[in-house]
């Protein structure tokens, strides 16, 4: 059995899921015994069979991704509730086993995994879809690029109508559920619970399947952002959301104004005012970046460089 | 012995591995030590605290990078994503060689993320070492190569173990980072003598010494770096750096992770065995 050979086949039996007692199952994928197939390359010793060995690694694997992606979902965990997360993420592991050589990307196609299998969140699949995607907003804001802020004084140096550039790190989410709020209950709920007794933790669990219970829908436009190197969460106008979400993709000042404020009953003398105290803010926070390259400044809406 | 061309001619002395509950006393205290072992995969990101933090340790510390997957023993290319970001970090770290496990943990761009063992077999001993020198061409810094404990053994191995780093370091021509815990697990694993393993190496391949602790199970032993050190694996220690003499070493601590002082103190038992190696002299 050459190196490949041996290498597929471990890489196979360690990511066969364990059975519910946490042990090696005991039929391969192809219906044959695993001890059969343990022993045609692993060795046993005077302890250990050639399965017992193998299973430590089968193992090993399971406890590792499982423990990895509810480090990084604890909101969605709290959501479905423990059992059904596990669930949810062995059937999400079979389908997209890590095929980055780093954890932080094991949930990056949970969202879309999902989509396809709405069974492992019914009924609550909106309210869990929406947590999903705030989760994985937050990893991504939490270590994304950060570029040279634009200052101030560069934005008002710039053309007429400009494309302003968002900082990297910037996540916008159009969400159905206030599942910010729910977020920041259930980090609070399993802080204080570290301390708690089994009986108080039991009252928190129960008071937790109400608040998820209780959750009413509410369009929440939310940027996830960084400050001084903390993750935030900041609520946002409809319209706002509009207007960072076509900086982003790249729409020029004036074509954002118009998707943000087309068919709003905004007098047009108040829309200034509102447009700066935004500018205000978020220039405020660092949300925009200078242009891409030292080349390439504001690009004007025909396109020329300035 | 101990600044060799496989740790850029450095003599650093006893560092411990850089981890986020020490952020704070890091940072406020300032202790001395003498470098910091960073997990790479950990800081080959865009941005935010990590990086910011490293930035914090740099100015002050020396640091050596150590990665978890780069898998030189897959049968498969190196990640071109994965050596571009290990690149990136290269540069900002400045580390004066880089260490990561004589494993293999990926097939087909799947990951374990786990360190899997190889087969000693001249065929991966082959494939290892060529995958090795294609990393160090590219990060253009010294290698070396850090033994794995194991649970698992081969029919098909042709060698032992000791027997195959040393095969493949010398393909390479790499150096090694010697984990005298992952000799003391594998060989109680695999029921073989510690101290043939150590006695076995290269020693002048040596640039860097692993110490950790372990926890033992009814039946085998698994390396769980959240221990303290204990006396035979020290004594192997001994006899590595009479050996490869005084070489930079390193203590993991990974799990269950004590207190700053707790987790350096432990580390620092490490200058006793180098006087007193140094006195035999």
């Amino acid at each position: 059995m050459n190196l490949l050979e041996i290498q597929q086949r471990m890489l196979e039996a360690v990511m066969q899921p364990l059975t519910p007692g946490e042990q090696m199952q005991p039929r391969a994928r192809d219906g044959r015994s695993m001890h059969e197939v343990a022993a045609e390359f692993v060795k046993p010793n005077d302890r250990l069979s050639s399965f017992e060995r193998l299973e430590i690694y089968n193992r090993q694997y399971w406890f590792r991704v499982l423990a990895a992606l509810e480090e990084d979902f604890r909101g969605l965990r709290a959501t479905i509730g423990p059992r059904r997360f596990e669930a949810l993420s062995k059937a999400y592991l079979i389908d997209c086993p890590s095929e980055s050589f780093t954890l932080r990307n094991l949930g990056s196609r949970l969202e879309w995994w999902l989509r396809s299998h709405p069974e492992h969140i019914q009924p609550r699949a909106a309210l869990a879809l929406d947590m999903v995607r705030l989760e994985w907003a937050e990893i991504e804001a939490f270590d994304g690029a950060a570029e040279p802020v634009l200052m101030p004084e560069e934005m008002l140096a710039s053309e007429p109508d400009p494309r302003f550039r968002l900082q990297p790190y910037i996540q916008l989410l159009s969400l159905r559920y206030p599942v910010d709020d729910l977020l920041v209950e259930i980090r609070k709920d399993d802080s204080d619970g570290e301390m708690a007794s089994n009986a108080i933790a039991e009252r928190r669990k129960q008071r937790r399947v109400r608040k998820v219970a209780r959750q009413k829908p509410q369009a929440v436009f939310l940027v996830v952002h960084r400050l001084d190197y903390s993750v935030y969460f900041k609520r946002i106008e409809a319209e706002a959301f509009l207007f960072l979400n076509a900086f982003r993709q790249g729409k020029t000042l004036s074509e954002a104004a118009v998707l943000a404020f087309q068919g709003r009953d905004i007098p047009e003398s108040k829309l200034l005012g509102i447009v700066q105290s935004w500018f205000a803010n978020w220039s405020s926070l660092g949300w925009f970046c200078r242009p891409e390259s030292p080349n390439q400044e504001f690009i004007s809406s025909s396109g020329r460089q300035s | 012995m101990p600044a060799n061309p496989f740790n850029g001619f450095t003599d650093f002395g006893v560092g411990i591995g850089l981890r986020v509950p020490h952020y704070q006393h890091i940072l406020s205290e300032k202790p001395v030590v003498d470098w910091f072992e960073i997990i790479s995969e950990n800081y080959m990101i865009d941005g935010g605290r990590p990086l910011h933090v490293l930035d914090q340790i740099l100015e002050r510390y020396r640091v050596v990078q150590h990665g978890v997957s780069m898998y030189f023993g897959s049968h498969e290319p190196p990640n071109r994503e994965h050596l571009k970001r290990l690149k990136t970090l290269v540069k900002r770290t400045k580390t004066p060689w880089l260490t990561d496990h004589l494993c293999w943990g990926s097939v087909d761009g799947t990951y374990s993320h786990d360190l899997l063992p190889m087969p000693y077999t001249f065929e991966a001993a082959r494939l290892t070492a060529q995958k090795i020198r294609e990393v160090r061409d590219f990060v253009e810094i010294p290698i070396a190569v850090e033994n794995v404990s194991s649970y698992a053994e081969f029919h098909v191995s042709e060698m032992t173990e000791w027997e195959f780093l040393t095969e493949v370091v010398e393909l390479a021509d790499c150096g090694i980072l010697l984990d005298v815990n992952n000799i003391y697990v594998s060989s109680r694993n695999h029921s073989f003598n510690p101290l043939d393993y150590v006695n076995g190496v290269p020693a002048e391949r040596v640039a860097q010494i692993h110490i950790a602790g372990h926890s033992k199970f009814e039946k085998y032993i698994l390396d769980t770096h959240d221990h303290p050190v204990i006396d035979p694996v020290w004594k192997l220690y001994a006899r590595a750096i009479e050996r490869a003499g005084r070489t930079a070493t390193l203590l993991e601590w990974d799990d269950n992770i004590p207190s700053f002082e707790e987790v350096h103190n432990e580390a620092l038992k490490a200058k006793h065995f180098v006087a007193e190696m140094a006195v035999a002299l």
